[in-house]
């Protein structure tokens, strides 16, 4: 609670005391100056005691030509409400205070709960570092402003402190929570010649860091950048209750004029009936009071803030509440192979013989994978690296020479004195060997000894381990396509979206081509329903861009993503798409049920005010109350069931 | 040029009406106030002098939302 909201809470209760003791005061005669008005100074003092920044507030309001806003609403209604005690000498004030009370009650609690909820959803997105211990060259360790820390400088940080900025461990080894970076809950171990993110918290040991960017380029700076901005875009609903709060109190201020006015002149010129001034004049405050507009106003950009919020907290940054809006429309959800649903390394996965059937021979598949390990022991090529790691030993140097990279083909060496040659089919055509073609999708190295066929090798792009669950989750999230592209060969693309489940695929694209082919995609989509692509980023932005919806995975690290992304997942886990589009669905629901209810209520009681039915209780009620549930309601958006996996 | 302030607008309705004001004020380039975060972004036009512009702007807020103020 701040200082304002403190002294608020003071003046309700003392003007809510002050109240109770006039009313229960048997006659107000007695105390001094009591009888004018049946008292009416008392009750004019607790009024201003409890009102007068509203007052305030309407008439400047009112000097800056900006009427009809919901501090001019309240002065009318209870003013309007005083004035009818005074004409009809009722004495009766109570309600005049009664209303302003519950108004400002309704004001504090909502500022309450709004300041509680805004700073409970900005620490989940609070990762800022306070401090940088920075290592001077004399060895004294200086706490500075990570702003004020150059690259290439060393940083110390403790077990329980914070990264301040992304750097490369040079001495120490620790375990670090990236939580707040990746939503991963595992924590990740480094030691020396790691490369580690501004953000992440350090658990156990002391590092000392060298930092490789400036704080402001920092991972940290750019996702609090990005999370902090995201507020100022804007959803297409709350643009809409801003412009309908921009006519509708107007509109209501009228109508309650004409409430005022119309039936008891109407009423004047039928002979025999009273006009009821007093009643309709009531009737009109009453319905001032209830069309309050602010439990829209506050609700919708607070259940949006919510929404990113509890997203943030799962990993995923959300660019705007406008992305959220448009991300719970998306039907189609089109994805990139490798890096998105493949790890993008490659395993060995079979060996076959001449008659394309699995080698059986442990002696014979050692042999294999030696030569075609040693053949390719000079390339940097990703194959080679596999290769390397299925082969499982340091690789002896002095038994290859003669090693001939030939572009397109693959390579041909002498090893232990045989010559062999290692690559497609290309290779075994030209080196005149007789070689059996693969039926096995993916990447195929064949194997020639002295000329003579020795076999070849499958290696297969490894799933990520929760891809198929990705796409079963998207599908009960209420997805209705999913789309696979890939660069690679038709028969490894069908074989990956078969297992995944995928529903279809295109395959042999040029990057040019994706473009063109989500564009394709997105013009055959609903004019209302939407087409999100998911990619790593590293070179998929234009088709980020292009995409109604641009999800880049493991982001962290890299700037083109950030940039081109209008959602960016922390890590490259799969299942966060159907997470992020869970999240989108339950907060666009949110949001409708609250313009629903608060329309709904509102109307209702407007209908009821002017029919005559509803006193300023009820009034009280569609202001406050509804607001209230509007702001519980748009807590929800920040929790999120995660257990349906 | 772009600066960031923290602020204390009191309700979503008159942070929107604060923005609206303050784009208009010549040297803004652009604008943003924020409720749920508390925070408002100017972007000056060049050559336009910072300070001058943000009186402006609180001048301008006041107007609006009386309770409108800069922290810190």
């Amino acid at each position: 609670m701040n200082d304002r909201q403190k002294k608020m809470l003071a003046r309700i209760v003392a003007a809510a005391v002050l109240t109770a003791a006039l009313a229960l005061l048997p006659d107000i005669g007695v105390l001094p100056l009591g009888g004018i008005g049946k008292g009416i100074i008392y009750y004019l003092a607790v009024y201003v005691l409890i009102g007068h920044d509203i007052l305030r507030k309407a008439f400047l309001g009112i000097k800056n030509k900006r009427v009809f806003d919901e501090n001019f609403l309240m002065m009318v209604a209870t003013a309007g409400a005083f004035a009818l005690a005074l004409y009809e000498k009722s004495g009766d004030y109570l309600e005049a205070i009664a209303v302003m009370l519950f108004y400002q009650t309704g004001e504090f609690f909502q500022s309450y709960a709004v300041g509680r909820s805004r700073r409970s959803i900005s620490a989940l997105m609070d990762i800022r570092p306070d401090y940088a211990n920075l290592e001077n060259p004399d060895g004294s360790i200086e706490k500075v402003d990570p702003d004020d820390v150059e690259t290439g400088r060393i940083i110390v940080v403790q077990p329980g402190e914070k990264v301040p900025i992304d750097g490369v461990v040079e001495e120490g080894g620790s375990s670090l929570n990236t939580a707040a970076l990746t939503g991963e809950s595992l924590p990740r171990e480094v030691k020396a010649g790691d490369v580690i993110l501004s953000g992440s918290i350090n658990l156990t040991g002391v590092l000392r860091v060298r930092t490789t960017a400036e704080f402001g380029e920092s991972t940290v700076s750019k996702i609090l950048e990005l999370v902090e901005d995201s507020a100022s875009h804007k959803s297409q609903s709350e643009d809409f209750i801003t412009r309908f709060a921009r006519i509708y109190t107007p509109a209501v201020c009228y109508a309650a004029l004409a409430l005022a006015l119309l039936p008891p002149l109407v009423r004047l010129l039928i002979p025999g009936l009273d006009p009821l001034w007093s009643s309709w004049i009531y009737r009109a405050l009453t319905f001032l009071v209830i069309s309050c507009p602010c439990a829209l106003v506050v609700s919708i950009p607070l259940s949006f803030f919510a929404g990113i919020g509890g997203a943030s907290r799962e990993g995923i940054l959300v660019k705007g509440a406008n992305i959220l809006e448009t991300l719970s429309k998306v039907r189609t959800v089109v994805m990139d192979k490798t890096g998105t649903l493949t790890l993008g390394v490659f395993e060995v996965s079979a060996m076959h013989d001449i008659h394309d059937e699995l080698k059986t021979d442990e002696e014979e598949k050692k042999i294999l994978i030696e030569l075609a390990t040693l053949a390719e022991c000079a390339s940097s090529h990703p194959i080679s690296k596999s290769l390397r790691r299925a082969y499982g030993k340091e690789v002896d140097h002095g038994r290859i020479s003669d090693i001939q990279e030939l572009g397109g083909y693959g390579i041909t060496a002498c090893i232990d004195g045989r010559s062999v040659a290692v690559g497609n089919e290309k290779l075994m055509r030209r080196m005149g060997v007789e070689y059996c073609h693969c039926n096995t999708p993916g990447t195929i190295v064949h194997v020639a000894v002295d000329g003579k066929y020795g076999g070849h090798i499958v290696l297969g792009d490894v799933l990520k381990p929760h891809a198929a669950q990705a796409v079963e989750a998207m599908r009960r999230a209420g997805i209705r396509k999913t789309v696979m592209l890939t660069g690679d060969s038709r028969a490894v693309a069908e074989k990956v979206a078969s297992e995944l489940g995928i529903d279809s695929v295109c395959s042999e694209l040029l990057p040019e081509g994706k473009v063109a082919k989500v564009e394709e995609l997105m013009s055959a989509e609903g004019p209302k329903d939407k087409l999100a692509f998911v990619g790593d980023g590293i070179n998929d932005a234009p088709v980020l861009s292009r995409a109604d919806i641009g999800i880049a995975m493991g982001g962290a690290g890299s700037d083109a993503a950030i940039e081109a992304a209008d959602i960016v997942l922390m890590d490259d886990d799969p299942r966060k798409i159907p997470t992020a589009i869970r999240i989108s669905r339950k907060t666009l629901r949110i949001v409708r049920e609250n313009i629903i209810i608060a329309l709904g209520i509102k109307g209702i009681c407007l209908i009821l005010g002017a029919f005559g039915i509803a006193n300023m209780w009820l009034a009280i009620f569609a202001d406050v109350g509804v607001m209230i549930i509007a702001v519980l309601n748009a807590i929800r958006a920040m929790y999120i069931r995660s257990d349906s996996f | 040029m772009k600066k960031s302030f923290k602020i204390d607008v009191d309700c979503a309705n008159c942070a929107n009406l604060v923005e609206a004001e303050i784009k208009k004020i010549p040297g803004v380039k652009d604008a943003c106030v924020v409720f749920m975060t508390q925070k408002m972004k100017i972007e000056f036009e060049e050559g336009a002098d910072p300070d001058a512009v943000i009186s402006q702007a609180m001048k301008a807020a006041k107007k609006v939302e009386p309770d409108f103020c800069i922290l810190d």
